[in-house]
């Protein structure tokens, strides 16, 4: 795969994987109505993959369709940054996963709007609404959970420290980022990280929540090497059409 | 489910896009003004049946007693002349 396709993929499969993560509170969150939310942020996070798998499948030139490259890779193919396939843990860590990724995804796609391929331009621009939508809904509850009980606060602090080194990976360049930046289909990720913040910060400010100190730590999905979590959710994504090729509705 | 019975019920009114007015369509639970509006949105608009949302809650609502409905219904039935149908208009006064 060329380096285009693969900043295509990378975008694609965070897409993906954490659409299947969120799916997995289908009837299981706090309460009806928030089932109903974390659901819906779901699917629009499988839309978004769909439309980017299927650029992705047409960068590539193999003639590999949407559902050949949700469903039928191997681990080391999937090029989601790591935060996104870690287990759900409770509902304030699924929340602040979500509130993180959704305000990365408002300052991407909105740089990619100016991206040289037309077609994602197209795609961005529909995922731009929904992810401000899903930004306010997380970033909400932060709030509510943050600056909450001293549970709920707790809990926000446990997720925060669990979840905050995994987003260096976001901001950390390879080939694919100068690569994209040089061509043009989009920007280097590290170049979104001073705006990320700048959409995080104030939110943090309201949950009485810190961004904490970089460490050296960095997480590896964007270049296929995953963490231990990834295997089981592949399995369980996979199991249907890998059981019953081409199954339709 | 104890929050369930912490949090307040709210009644939900959405304005279809063809809509003029609001209708109400259903209800559900939420801590405040702000998480009822966003829960009526994911509840309440998933079909493209939305194009504004109003939520009031439930507790505010003043409601006739179904005890008294014949006091203060029935007494209408047989006063059919309060229907306009039975006024000529003029030719210029349309939507009547």
């Amino acid at each position: 795969m060329d380096a285009n396709t693969l900043y295509v993929l990378r975008i694609a499969d965070a897409c993906l994987i954490h659409g299947q993560r969120l799916a997995e509170w289908c009837g299981h969150a706090p309460v009806l109505e928030e089932d109903i939310a974390l659901t819906n942020v779901a699917l629009d996070h499988i839309g978004q993959a769909r439309s980017l798998l299927a650029l992705a499948g047409v960068l590539e030139g193999r003639g590999r369709d949407e559902d050949a490259l949700a469903f039928l890779r191997a681990e080391r193919e999937y090029r989601n940054p790591t935060a996104l396939e870690l287990p759900n843990g409770d509902f304030a860590r699924t929340v602040l996963r979500s509130f993180l990724w959704a305000s990365f995804m408002k300052v991407l796609c909105t740089a990619l709007a100016a991206s040289t391929n037309a077609q994602l331009a197209a795609i961005v621009a529909k995922s731009l609404k929904e992810v401000r939508y899903h930004q306010q809904h997380a970033g909400d509850w932060v709030v509510r959970l943050g600056d909450g009980s001293e549970e709920s606060a707790r809990r926000m602090g446990d997720a925060l420290a669990l979840l905050w080194p995994y987003t260096a990976e976001w901001f950390a360049d390879d080939e694919i980022d100068a690569h994209a930046a040089a061509s043009g289909i989009g920007p280097a990720w590290s170049s979104l990280q001073s705006a990320w913040r700048a959409e995080v910060e104030p939110v943090f400010a309201e949950a009485m929540l810190t961004p904490l100190a970089d460490t050296p730590f960095r997480s590896t999905g964007k270049r296929g090497v995953h963490s231990e979590h990834m295997g089981f959710l592949l399995a369980e994504m996979q199991s249907l059409p890998r059981a019953f090729p081409g199954a339709v509705w | 489910m104890s929050t369930k019975n912490e949090w307040p019920l709210w009644e939900v009114f959405v304005r279809s896009k063809s809509g003029l007015d609001h209708k109400h369509c259903g209800s559900l639970h939420a801590s405040d003004s702000a998480m009822a509006l966003q829960m009526a949105r994911d509840v309440y608009t998933r079909r493209q049946e939305g194009a504004s949302v109003w939520v009031v809650r439930s507790d505010q609502i003043v409601a006739s007693d179904p005890d008294t409905k014949d006091m203060f219904f029935e007494p209408a039935e047989d006063k059919v002349y309060r229907h306009p149908t039975f006024y000529k208009l003029p030719a210029d006064v349309d939507h009547m």
